[in-house]
């Protein structure tokens, strides 16, 4: 059963704001598959997004413990439906004559792209949410892939929804 | 004014209501010492033997009256020195304020001369911690500080300030003293579950934790008891909470816990918890945890309320407020079934207790029960003398039991009972063991050179008794280390501090000593010899349940 879950969280954009987020993380435990961090519309707060898995008790309990650091504005989880959810991919593989083709034929399915290109490798950028990415490395690995770099998940609520609308800021 | 950091500092201390600060100078601390001499009629700083002991000291203090209690220290190996006390504070929830100084922002980061990043190091074991790079920012820091370690759930703080910061000056303008985050009841849907979970019960038990002393809601838990005609167990923090000698209350609950409380707990069908969050010294093995009971959790922690066992109603708000929403909505009701199988219990209870003539714990714990006014605070360490004090101690008020509970530091009790001397203006007594003593002892230096009238009970077996009552227990008798067969003559020790002190082998002399103890204008150390065998009990064996409760040792 995939039990993932995707937590925004909105936090006082401060120094060390987001070592004491992870090492929250890490003392209690949790499981965190990805984690990204970024400037938000506003220069006072940092947005941190948490793909995590676990069940409903360990959820709730990860966002109890999220709302206990001062710094923790706001929290809020992405149902996966309501949700625009975007990772970016960098991936280098492997160019030879045998698998040239079928690269090609890989990228193009998944609406991927090819932005460097050498006699023996090639780099492949590809934009889309997790479930894609993870299913278009697993094809990739037909070939050789020699590098991959993934950004973590972008994911934002659809319609007027904010994160600050959430609580009291 | 254009004051400098370090007065702000002592300036923004004194302006939110501190009357005492504990702490030790130091290179990088010493501009904040110049203030403190200087401002010395209005704040009073006690100096300490050791960081560590300062910062019990705080500890105890905050424990004891409810306020901030702040220490203060050096960079480096000072900052160090109160991690111990600062995850002390931080497991038992107690409001405090740690301010260290450090090396200049410009040398930040190079390893300099006790430079520690002692923000880092406390990140886990503080509420909130700060690194006040620029002077602008320090009295509201402080302000912040005193705010975020009331409120809520309480805990300690810590701050961080570099020697440039101290020496810098800005404008200071006084503030008054900050107000505590309102607190709130629980949502009202929650507490009508509830209600009617708790109207729907025929054997309620009302358990609180250390969140009640907090919350100052011992009138609710007593009338909420009352109403439901419910017997009362707490946590060990949670003791002097209710009177100890309260008809309905039974005692502390858990590992060593009395057992007429833990077998009713054990037996009921609801568990009203209170502040309190279900610890593993609690539970023991949670699969096997009161599966009878639908459990109502009160915490202000939301985190607290499905952590470690899963309640059927978790409620997140203030446990004063949250009783005084709850109990109008509750059926007065009369139990005499439920009440006859708690008096079972406690029958049971009565029949194993020991009742040995002579120098055992409960009648040491006994003899000093008489010299005890409803106002003293009593300190302990950690081992058995911890448990027999939690066991057989009375208390009338609040906030008078000050023990580390969470994280079981040896070595709180002495830095604790001067704290909480402090604090109330009462005599103040640690009972503690010859293991822990040892730990700390060097606040002799501290109790002496401020005079304060504090009684030290030391239950002395010549051996780390809680350790040497599990090798017994579980591993065949092999007394790996601890066997102290130390030759320290206590009362010599005491002596050479410059304390009174005396001995007691016979209970005649405990409480001709204790007489002289509780008389004395100053520090009095007892050394009071304990057989090494004596057991705490009864004992929930580590990972059991009350199936496995051992009452007796056999032989």
């Amino acid at each position: 059963m995939d039990n993932r879950f995707t937590v925004a969280i909105l936090v006082n954009n401060q120094f060390g704001v987001l070592n004491r987020v992870t090492s929250m993380f890490r003392r209690r435990q949790f499981n965190i598959s990805a984690l990204t961090v970024s400037e938000t519309e506003s220069a006072k707060y940092s947005r941190i997004t948490v793909l995590s898995e676990g069940d409903e008790i360990s959820k709730q309990q990860l966002i109890n413990q999220l709302y206990k650091l001062p710094d923790v504005c706001s929290i809020v989880e992405l149902n996966p439906a309501e949700t625009v959810s975007r990772e970016l991919l960098l991936v280098k593989v492997a160019n030879s004559g045998e698998t040239r083709n079928d690269v090609r034929a890989a990228v193009d399915a998944f609406e991927g792209k090819i932005v460097d290109y050498t006699r023996e490798t090639t780099m492949i950028q590809m934009v889309g949410d997790s479930h894609k990415i993870d299913a278009f490395i697993d094809l990739l690995r037909d070939f050789e892939i020699l590098e991959i770099c993934r950004t973590g998940a972008a994911s934002l609520e659809r319609g007027n929804t904010t994160i600050r609308k959430v609580t009291n800021l | 004014m254009l004051l400098s950091g370090a007065d702000i500092i002592v300036r923004t201390l004194i302006e939110q209501g501190c009357d005492v600060v504990f702490g030790y100078p130091g290179g990088q601390i010493i501009n904040v010492y110049d203030s403190l001499y200087k401002y010395r009629d209005e704040l009073k700083h006690v100096l300490a033997a050791h960081e560590q002991g300062a910062t019990h000291a705080a500890d105890g203090y905050a424990r004891a009256t409810g306020k901030v209690g702040v220490v203060i220290a050096t960079s480096g190996p000072g900052a160090t020195n109160l991690v111990t006390g600062i995850a002390t504070a931080y497991i038992d929830s107690v409001p405090l304020v740690a301010i260290t100084g450090n090396v200049p922002n410009s040398v930040i980061g190079t390893d300099g001369f006790q430079e520690i990043d002692i923000t880092g190091i406390t990140l886990p074991i503080t509420k909130h911690n700060y690194f006040v790079s620029s002077i602008e920012d320090l009295a509201d820091t402080i302000r912040e500080a005193f705010r975020i370690a009331s409120s809520g759930r309480p805990g300690p703080v810590l701050i961080d300030v570099p020697k440039d910061v101290q020496i810098a000056k800005y404008e200071y303008e006084p503030m008054p003293k900050v107000e505590k985050d309102e607190k709130s009841a629980a949502k009202d849907i929650r507490i009508q579950q509830a209600a009617e979970c708790i109207n729907n019960a025929e054997k309620p038990f009302i358990y609180f934790g250390g969140g009640v002393i907090s919350a100052e809601a011992r009138e609710e838990v007593l009338e909420l008891a009352e109403l439901i005609d419910a017997p009362i167990g707490c946590s060990m923090m949670g003791i002097s909470g209710v009177p100890t000698d309260h008809p309905r209350f039974l005692g502390m609950q858990g590992m060593h816990g009395h057992y007429a409380c833990s077998m009713s707990m054990h037996n009921a069908d609801c568990i009203i918890a209170l502040g309190a969050r279900f610890n593993d010294r609690v539970t023991g093995n949670r699969a096997k945890f009161a599966k009878k009971a639908k459990i109502v959790h009160i915490d202000i922690d939301g985190a607290e309320l499905s952590k470690t066992v899963e309640p059927a109603h978790g409620l997140r708000g203030d446990v004063k407020l949250t009783l005084q929403k709850l109990i109008p909505l509750l059926n007065k009701a009369n139990r005499p079934e439920w009440q006859a199988v708690v008096d079972k219990f406690r029958a049971e209870e009565e029949a194993g207790l020991d009742s040995r003539e002579g120098m055992t714990p409960r009648n040491v714990i006994n003899t000093l029960n008489k010299y005890l006014d409803a106002d003293t605070p009593v300190a302990t360490d950690v081992g058995q003398h911890q448990m027999w004090s939690a066991q057989y101690l009375n208390f009338k008020n609040s906030r008078r039991f000050i023990s580390s509970g969470g994280l079981g530091t040896m070595g709180f009790g002495l830095g604790a009972a001067i704290g909480a001397q402090l604090g109330t203006k009462q005599r103040s007594v640690l009972v503690t063991g010859d293991g822990s003593f040892g730990m700390c002892l060097n606040e002799m230096a501290t109790a002496v050179s401020e005079n304060l009238p504090v009684v030290i009970l030391i239950m002395n077996n010549g051996v780390l008794g809680m350790v040497r009552q599990w090798q017994t227990l579980f591993f065949d008798k092999h007394y790996s280390n601890t066997v102290l067969d130390r030759k320290t003559d206590f009362v010599k020790l005491a002596e050479a501090f410059g304390a009174k002190a005396s001995s007691a082998l016979t209970l005649e002399e405990l409480d001709a000593a204790l007489n002289q103890a509780f008389n004395h204008d100053g520090p009095y150390l007892i050394d009071c010899a304990i057989d090494k065998d004596e057991f705490v009990l009864p004992m929930l064996p580590p990972g059991g349940s009350m199936d496995d409760i051992i009452v007796k040792i056999g032989d």
